[in-house]
């Protein structure tokens, strides 16, 4: 590929993950006057998408690769508990981390 | 120079993020560096793209030469999931005034995710830090990128799983909602995590987003009225 083809392909890409997020504000365009199934919807849809974004983060997790997989629902559970727990961000994730990368390297090297 | 408290409140809540982006932003830099591209192509990438999964994705187009109706496809695919993530802020991102287009442009998976969550003290001026957020956010990750085309060939550490900061900060967020104690919002979790397994199962992995989300959106549209009700009736606890 040329520079310019480059470039051609980097500008296409960006532009249309723009318009990915600019679509519901271009949709959306008069919220003086929001509906109210969409205010509610608003308000109830934000803990079903950060679960899905979980899932996505754990889409690898299958019995093909039990090792990697074992780690990734450890760490999720650890997490998990030591927020329920203790509530500390740092905590949470820091120690959450460090365990997942123990058990990819130490403990299950692939 | 003065460091206002609304930088430092948004410094603190994208901790997380630093680490995240900075490393997976490495990997992405290393990655383009190893197709033939140097540094400034990896800036230049992560400033005007900013979508990590699909800068990954670009690397392989690149490689391969594919033609731009291909590209433009796999972005609409890959990144259709952001549709979802302006409609919680259409009236904030407006009221934010020469802001909005940044904070449109700049709404990717970790930066929605924060705002989710983020409590910002009375005191401060809220647009300020969801905007010294997002900013905060980008900065990591053409930061990280820039530095993994240049130098990541220096790198010694074994840093394997150090990605693992993103499924952590996703968990802590999801566990806050759940914490929240509010029975609509519980629900609402329990129903996502039950689109994300199922369309996981029936689509597998590189496929299930959309049909997750769009699923999990119907679905709350048909039990809305029994949620809202359960919304402004207070909470479980």
């Amino acid at each position: 590929m040329t520079a310019w083809q480059t470039l051609a392909v980097v500008a296409v890409v960006a532009g249309l993950t723009f318009v990915t997020r600019a679509l519901p504000f271009w949709l959306f365009r008069s919220p003086d006057r929001p509906s109210a199934w969409l205010s509610d919807l608003n308000r109830l849809m934000p803990p079903a998408v950060i679960a899905i974004l979980v899932v996505f983060c754990l889409k690898t997790v299958s019995l093909d690769a039990p090792k990697d997989s074992l780690a990734q629902l450890i760490g999720v559970a650890l997490v998990a508990l030591l927020h329920v727990w203790k509530r500390n961000n740092l905590l949470s994730i820091g120690v959450g981390t460090a365990v997942y990368m123990l058990l990819v390297q130490v403990v299950w090297p692939i | 120079m003065r460091v206002g408290p609304e930088t430092k409140f948004a410094f603190r809540q994208t901790w997380p993020v630093l680490i995240g982006y900075g490393f997976l932003g490495m990997a992405f830099g290393l990655l383009l560096q190893h197709a033939g591209y140097h540094a400034g192509w990896a800036f230049l990438v992560s400033a005007v793209v900013y979508a990590g999964s699909m800068q990954f994705v670009l690397v392989g187009i690149l490689s391969s030469g594919l033609g731009l109706p291909a590209a433009a496809l796999m972005t609409l695919t890959i990144n259709s999931r952001h549709f979802f993530y302006g409609l919680p802020f259409l009236k904030t991102f407006r009221a934010m005034g020469r802001r909005f287009l940044y904070m449109v442009f700049s709404l990717t998976d970790e930066t929605y995710a924060l705002f989710c969550q983020v409590q910002v003290p009375s005191e401060l001026d809220r647009y300020k830090v969801m905007f010294r957020i997002a900013l905060f956010n980008q900065i990591y990750w053409v930061g990280g990128s820039t530095l993994g085309a240049a130098f990541g060939e220096m790198a010694r550490f074994n840093l394997k799983g150090i990605d693992f900061t993103m499924t952590a900060l996703f968990t802590v967020i999801l566990v806050e909602q759940w914490l929240s104690a509010a029975l609509s919002a519980r629900l609402s979790v329990l129903l996502g995590l039950a689109c994300g397994v199922a369309s996981l199962l029936v689509f597998g992995p590189d496929r299930f987003v959309l049909p997750a989300l769009l699923l999990a959106v119907g679905l709350l549209v048909l039990l809305r009225p029994l949620l809202a009700r359960m919304r402004r009736g207070g909470t479980t606890s």
